[in-house]
């Protein structure tokens, strides 16, 4: 009989982690919810938004609108066409006024369908922008809120440590493998695990998009996804060692709140970051570089072709130098916390060499 | 043979271990006692690897052990623990293969052992669903499946029926007369007692007894002695030097040179029976901590 090696170790406790994870129902749920909601996001707009302004028109006035894009009602006079407004029935009333036309409303003047009977001067862009801000916009949020779930799911990492300190497993654990074992084989299976759902999210966007008939923004997404899957992966590691410290650091799931609130912070403060500042160019360069907020900020630039693709490598490089740095120090945490029961322990007690 | 030399521990300015000294011999069946506190479950996790000692070495075939060598120990927590959620047979064979042990070998011994401990049955069922007893079974299973050099038990008896003990016990022996050591700790005296070759007995973290289990009860057993005769028994008070004990008829237990109360009770009639009373471990326990 041979010891284990720290790889067989490693990918022993990863496949028990990945195991147990996908018999959970919350992991089906989350899964399905999430690809549910990326259908949802692509393909409802579609479906409902994009309906013409119902107005009413009287007399002359149905000539006007003739031809435009909006969804005529003609009705007999002035009075009935007001009534449909107040009605709610339709958003505007065109009526003839004098030798024009003249819009009833009820309390907003109606822009969409103002713009419709104005002739809009031609625009020249000397520049033009490959996509627009409502497709950032879409982009920074859809690829904040799987940043975000996946972050989060890292959580499933500190639950499994604090069950096996919990339930005291850990001490046949502990003499059995190295710590760094348990440490690397939990990053390693949920890290698998997201890699599996961020791939099948990755070959489910294109087809919502097309189901949404949005194929000319596939041209653009594609590139971007290619960026966003390596820095979700690295980011998703960066998150998850630190969760393992935070299940480290407790001896009962009761306790786990206590020690999750930074880890969460490190996880939503990007997200919000992001999706506050992604139309300021400057804050968003910043965040492109920084780690944590690099996985959602430098995909997002890259997709805006507001990035160079170098400036995404190099990024991606600070990214896994500081990986490697804070795994360095999970594992150093996690060691000297893993076997302390009792209250929490701290920060600079797990650090302190072993008595 | 594992041999533990001069271990001491402190937690803080408690000392827990101060040059705590013992064997335990292959093949035979070590009891480790000592009260709550006493140190017990501090040893074998030193022992272990999962604590560390601030002195002393723990040795095994003379080498001392090395985080290479532990996987081949055998070990059950005081505080039990396996994954709640993970099916009895596929944690037991994943803590094999966690040993080392190959996925094949790892699954034939689980078979075995859950035969042994008649939980079969129970092989495709969640932990959590099993009660606390058959908890227990598995947790001695999960020592036992990667075929352990040596072995370490804290407690193995606590929280199992009559039934089950002897169960636990069949699989304990059959290892220990392979040539395994077995080191477990109990406070249930009378299992020890039946149970155990060897005896190394802790009190506040010092070694307050240590021998095989007939060698500590001669050792203690002093001057005491029972005669059985066949009348009344009160003449022993009378022999020079006699301290009568217990006198119950016929029956007297007494401290005194035996040879001159053997003569006289061979001049006065039938003697039934004459035996120096050894005392039990739990008597010997008493008398040492």
């Amino acid at each position: 009989m041979a010891r284990a090696s720290f790889s067989q170790a490693t990918w022993l406790v990863a496949e028990r982690e990945m195991k147990t994870f996908v018999t959970t129902k919350g992991f089906w749920i989350g899964f399905v919810a999430t690809i549910v909601g990326l259908f949802a996001l692509t393909v409802l707009p579609t479906v409902f938004g994009d309906d013409d302004p119902k107005v009413a028109a009287v007399g002359s006035a149905v000539q006007v609108v003739q031809g435009k894009a909006l969804d005529v009602r003609e009705v007999a006079d002035v009075q009935a066409a007001s009534e449909l407004v107040r009605a709610d029935e339709v958003e505007a009333a065109i009526v003839p006024d004098g030798s024009g036309i003249k819009v009833i409303a009820l309390n907003d003047p109606p822009n969409d369908v103002i713009r419709q009977l104005v002739a809009s001067p031609p625009v020249e862009l000397l520049d033009a922008s490959a996509v627009n801000s409502g497709q950032r916009f879409v982009t920074v949020l859809v690829f904040g809120l799987v940043f975000l779930m996946f972050g989060m799911g890292g959580a499933a990492i500190a639950q499994s440590t604090v069950t096996e300190k919990q339930t005291r497993i850990v001490e046949i654990l502990v003499s059995t493998v190295p710590v760094r074992a348990l440490l690397a084989g939990k990053i390693l299976g949920h890290t698998i695990l997201t890699l599996g759902q961020v791939v099948v999210l990755a070959l489910a966007a294109p087809i919502a998009l097309r189901v949404a008939g949005l194929g000319e923004l596939l041209a653009v997404v594609v590139p971007a996804l290619g960026w966003f899957v390596p820095f979700l992966m690295l980011g998703f590691v960066l998150i998850s060692s630190m969760w393992a410290v935070a299940g480290a650091l407790v001896s009962r799931q009761e306790d786990l709140g206590s020690t999750m609130g930074l880890v969460m912070l490190a996880v939503m403060g990007p997200y919000f970051g992001v999706q506050f500042f992604f139309d300021n160019a400057a804050v968003l360069a910043v965040m492109s570089y920084v780690p944590f907020t690099a996985g959602v900020a430098m995909p997002v630039r890259m997709f805006a072709q507001q990035a160079q693709p170098w400036e995404a490598l190099l990024s991606l490089g600070i990214l896994a130098a500081t990986v490697v740095a804070i795994l360095l120090v999970a594992s150093r945490l996690y060691t000297g916390s893993l076997l302390q029961t009792g209250a929490r322990v701290k920060l600079s007690r797990a650090w302190a060499p072993a008595e | 043979m594992l041999t533990v030399r001069g271990i001491s521990r402190s937690f803080g300015d408690h000392r827990v271990l101060d040059e705590v000294s013992f064997d335990v011999k292959p093949g035979r069946m070590t009891g480790f006692l000592g009260a709550n506190g006493s140190g017990k479950t501090t040893t074998m996790r030193i022992v272990l690897g999962v604590l560390a000692a601030h002195g002393g070495t723990v040795s095994w075939q003379g080498e001392p052990v090395t985080p290479q060598r532990r996987p081949h120990f055998g070990y059950m927590p005081e505080e039990r623990g396996l994954y709640p959620k993970m099916k009895v047979r596929e944690q037991i064979t994943w803590l094999g293969r966690l040993h080392g042990v190959d996925r094949t070998v790892a699954e034939r011994n689980t078979d075995q052992l859950l035969e042994d401990l008649e939980l079969t049955g129970r092989a495709n069922d969640r932990l959590e669903q099993l009660s606390l007893g058959n908890q227990q079974r598995v947790q001695i299973a999960a020592a036992l499946v990667h075929d352990p050099d040596v072995l370490i038990l804290d407690e193995p008896f606590s929280g199992l029926d009559p039934i089950a003990v002897e169960t636990v016990l069949d699989v304990l022996r059959k290892r220990a007369a392979n040539g395994v050591p077995v080191l477990f700790s109990s406070h249930q005296l009378a299992i020890v007692e039946r149970l155990c070759d060897d005896v190394v007995i802790i009190s506040k973290g010092r070694i307050a007894a240590n021998g095989s289990r007939e060698e500590l009860r001669q050792n203690h057993a002093g001057t005491r002695y029972e005669i059985v005769v066949a009348e009344d028994a009160g003449w022993v008070r009378d022999v020079p030097g006699a301290t009568i004990l217990e006198l119950d008829g016929p029956r007297a237990v007494f401290e005194a040179e035996p040879q001159r109360v053997l003569a006289e009770a061979v001049k006065r009639g039938e003697v039934r029976s004459f035996t120096p009373v050894v005392p039990t471990l739990d008597e010997i326990f008493k008398e040492v901590i």
